[in-house]
This record gives structure tokens, C-alpha cells and sequence, in this order.
């Protein structure tokens, strides 16, 4: 009888030791998941191209993302990321009021162009009152005004081996020893071809703020935040990630964030 | 514990296979999913109700300074770490639901086990009475109490983490337009998902907390091996002092 007791009074002591050094241990323990090339990390990654492939088989192509109403606008759309640009020739474009801008759409297409924002307001239209998800957790409603990816994409005429559209931006996100790292950004086919993505030039019926990514930014509904590109300075239209950055797709993506980022 | 008066209790045959091997894959997933939640939670320590998160006016229902690295996945601030693990460890705990309820249902592990019967209704208060005075019996089935907890966190807390968790992802805002609006828009969903984290984190104690006092070699016999040794019960004839 004793022995049961003493026995049953060590395991107990003994569970909850371990219980209680279980997350001081055990969090530290799994910092090893941060480092990129981990095996552990690359395997669970792979739950990610789960996710998109779940989510391109549940969605149809032009599904739309939910749109909401003016009352449901509360406040001017929040910024993050870079917010404003210290570079030479954007502050130069912003002075005149963006008039000298040109959007670049180049790469794999029949007929490279590019687009004053004169141009752009006089091609088709489309106004949708989105929800901005964070990949922080936040979100903020807003009005968007631009014109569809889709039409730029039918001007300039996308070659069969394009797969992939890029967004090369103006803003430095980051400054390193071997210089500025510009923003860059890319969605696929599906994602540019969807009515929602539009090359944003307004937002609550007024220009773009240089908060917000003024002159031009992207919206893809679909996903979260980083994904919508700002101060677009140049399209091009690519094969593969290959030549790109860390060969991630995108500058989040090769910093460890999905590259699809429908989640 | 056994008297001249007594039965000793059977050692019975409790926990099927798919009910033990669900059981642990929870654990682990849990495990993860509570602390790498906690990191995805640090990046933006604010909750609020509605569609959307107010900058410039209040909807906020709680602002905390973040969590301490000693309880997140990594232990330093990594957003990206946090969302692989959380996401890989999410399609673990999704898809061993879905067995559990197949298997559950098919081996009526659902139907004997956990349906609650009048007799549970009946003696509910009694055993909640029963287990604040520490009185823990070791029977056959599940006692009501048992079954209110278990059903609770399998039928309800479980089903609503996931699907909260879905209100956040814009894909599936696409696919399911009308899931975030009847948790109150996106952001509301985010503030549920939070608390019913708190509530399994409250289960998850309570639930250890009783496997100790109830005896944790024959509760965790049970649920590793499927064998269980049921209470004590009086002889037939002798009276029950």
C-alpha cells in the first residue's frame, strides 16, 4: 500500500516538473525552425502548397472576394510597410505630380508598353469596396478605383510561356551593406486575370496617398496585405522565379513568408 | 482500497485504438498550435469586433503588450516561423477531426461514449457536486460531467477554433462569403478564435489536473494502452454503510 502511494506521489511530482519546464524548454528548443534550409522547417512548409491547392480547387477563377458598403467605410486606409520614399527619381515624379510617370509592362509579351495615369484613367474602370487583411492580423475597409490588370495584360499581349506577373516597385524596403533592396512582388495568371485585381490609382474617391503606394498599386483580393505591390514602378512578365531575388517570387517570400498568401 | 464488502474493481477494455491515437495527435498539435498562435497573436497584440480593425476610432475589446518569448513558437519575434508552424500543425488537427468523427461514428464511440442520456441529464449536478468534493469514481462510461467536457471541446470549441480560423484566411473569404459574417465580420471571428484558445487552454488544465487526482498511472493506462481499472463496487447483499 505504501509503495503505491510513494510511487504514486513521485510520478505525480514528477509530471508536473516536466509539465511545468515543458514550455520554457520546449519553445527555445524549436528555434532551430527558424533557419530556411531546416529539413524540419522545408517539410512543414509543405503544408502551404496544400492550402493554395485547396484553395485554387475550392475558388473558380473570377469568384470574387467579399465587397462592402459606403457606410462600412470608417476611416482612411491605414499604411504600413514603406510610407514614403526618400529616391531621387521618385521624389522628382512626385513633385510634378506623377505626371511624368510611366508604368513599364514588359518581359514575356508581344507588345512591351507603357502608361502615362492619364492612360490608364482612360482605359476600362473598376471601383470595389474591399477589406484589407494584414498579415499581421489588422484590416481596414476601403474604396479602391483603378483598371483591371486583365486590360493592361490584353494591351500589351501576354506570350504563352508567361506565367507569372511581377511588380517591381520604387520603394527601399530595406538598406543593406550591397545597397537599397526595392520592393518586388508577383501573382500568377489566375490571381492577375481576376476582375478584382486592379491597378489601384484612387482610394476614397481620391488620389492615391504616397501612404497608400501613390502613383499606382496592386489589389488582389484574394490574399493578404503584402501581396498588393505599391509604388508600382514596373510590370514584366516572367516564366519563373529563377532570376528573382532568392528565387522566391517575392521579397516576403524570400523571407520566409508563403508566396501564396491566400491564408 | 478494497474492503471484505467489496468487488475490486475490473480492469476493462476503455479506449478504442482510433479514440487513443486521436487523443495524442490533439496533445501534440495543441501543443504547437497554442504557442506559434501566440507569435501570429504578438505581430498585432490588439482585439476587436466588427469587419475591420479601428485606427482612428475605437472597437478594440483587448490591447495587450504581447506575449513573452517563453510561451511562443519561435521563442524571438518571427511572424513567418510562427504562420508554418500554426498552418502545418492546423491541417493536422483539421484532418485528425474529421477521422475522429468517422472513426467515432463508425466504431459508436459517439453514440455509446459521448451521447449524453437521460440519465446523464438526471444525475448532472450531482456529479458536478461529486467531482468539486474530489469524489472521482472510476466507472464503466463516462460520468455526465465527463461527457458535458469532452462533447464541449469536441463538438464545440473545436469545430468553432476552425472555423474562426478560416474567417481569417482571404482565400477562403472568397469561398465562404457568409462564414465571417454570422461571427460578426473578420475581426470579431479573430477575437472569438482567441478566446476559445483561452477556454482549451483552461480544458487543457483542468483536464491534467484531473487525470492527477483521479489517479494519473491508471487514467494514462487508459488512454496509451485502452485498459482502465474501474472503481471498487460493493458485494451484492451486504448493505451500504
Amino acid at each position: 500500500m505504501s509503495k503505491v502511494i510513494i510511487s504514486r506521489r513521485a510520478l505525480l511530482r514528477a509530471s508536473l516538473a516536466s509539465a511545468a519546464t515543458l514550455p520554457l524548454a520546449g519553445c527555445k528548443a524549436l528555434d532551430f525552425l527558424r533557419e530556411r534550409e531546416n529539413a524540419m522547417r522545408q517539410f512543414m512548409i509543405r503544408a502551404n502548397t496544400l492550402t493554395s491547392r485547396t484553395q485554387r480547387l475550392l475558388l473558380s477563377a473570377d469568384q470574387l472576394a467579399p465587397e462592402f458598403s459606403e457606410a462600412d467605410i470608417r476611416q482612411s486606409q491605414f499604411a504600413n510597410g514603406s510610407t514614403d520614399l526618400s529616391g531621387a527619381e521618385y521624389a522628382a515624379l512626385k513633385e510634378k505630380n506623377f505626371d511624368a510617370y510611366r508604368l513599364q509592362v514588359g518581359g514575356l509579351v508581344e507588345r512591351p508598353a507603357e502608361f502615362s495615369l492619364a492612360d490608364l484613367r482612360n482605359m476600362p474602370v473598376r471601383t470595389q469596396i474591399t477589406r484589407h487583411d494584414c498579415v499581421e492580423g489588422w484590416s481596414c475597409i476601403a474604396k479602391w478605383q483603378g483598371v483591371p490588370l486583365c486590360a493592361v495584360l490584353n494591351r500589351v499581349g501576354v506570350k504563352p510561356t508567361a506565367r507569372y506577373v511581377m511588380f517591381h516597385c520604387f520603394d527601399a524596403i530595406e538598406r543593406t551593406l550591397s545597397g537599397e533592396v526595392l520592393y518586388y512582388e508577383s501573382i500568377d495568371l489566375i490571381d492577375a486575370r481576376h476582375p478584382q485585381t486592379i491597378l489601384a490609382y484612387a482610394v476614397n474617391d481620391r488620389p492615391l496617398p504616397i501612404a497608400n503606394g501613390a502613383p499606382l498599386r496592386v489589389r488582389v483580393e484574394r490574399q493578404l496585405g503584402y501581396k498588393m505591390a505599391k509604388y508600382i514602378a514596373r510590370i514584366e512578365l516572367i516564366a519563373d522565379f529563377s532570376r528573382i531575388g532568392n528565387g522566391h517570387g517575392s521579397y516576403w517570400a524570400d523571407r520566409g513568408y508563403e508566396w501564396f498568401a491566400g491564408i | 482500497m478494497t474492503n471484505s464488502s467489496q468487488v475490486p474493481g475490473r480492469l476493462i477494455r476503455r479506449q478504442k485504438l482510433a479514440t487513443r491515437i486521436t487523443h495524442w495527435i490533439w496533445a501534440i498539435s495543441l501543443l504547437f498550435l497554442l504557442p506559434s498562435g501566440l507569435q501570429i497573436f504578438n505581430a498585432h497584440p490588439i482585439l476587436y469586433l466588427g469587419d475591420q480593425s479601428g485606427f482612428t476610432f475605437d472597437n478594440a475589446v483587448l490591447r495587450l503588450a504581447g506575449f513573452p518569448g517563453w510561451v511562443t513558437i519561435p521563442s524571438t519575434r518571427d511572424l513567418a516561423t510562427g504562420r508554418v508552424v500554426h498552418f502545418f500543425f492546423a491541417w493536422i488537427f483539421v484532418l485528425n477531426l474529421l477521422a475522429f468523427f468517422a472513426m467515432s461514428w463508425s466504431n459508436r464511440h459517439l453514440q455509446k461514449d459521448l451521447t449524453p442520456t437521460a440519465n446523464d441529464t438526471q444525475h448532472f449536478v450531482q456529479d458536478v457536486r461529486d467531482h468539486l468534493n474530489l469524489k472521482l469514481g472510476h466507472g464503466v462510461r463516462y460520468s455526465p460531467l465527463q461527457k458535458f467536457a469532452y462533447g464541449g471541446v469536441l463538438f464545440v470549441l473545436f469545430p468553432l477554433i476552425i472555423s474562426t480560423g478560416l474567417c481569417m484566411s482571404p482565400g477562403m473569404n472568397a469561398v465562404l462569403p457568409w462564414l465571417p459574417e454570422i461571427f460578426g465580420g473578420r475581426q470579431t471571428a479573430r477575437t472569438i478564435h482567441f478566446a476559445v484558445m483561452v477556454l482549451l487552454g483552461v480544458f487543457f488544465v483542468v483536464h491534467l489536473a484531473m487525470i492527477v487526482l483521479a489517479g494519473p498511472f491508471n487514467e494514462l493506462r487508459s488512454i496509451v494502452t485502452g485498459y482502465y481499472r474501474t472503481s471498487p463496487r460493493p458485494k451484492k447483499g451486504s448493505c451500504d454503510v
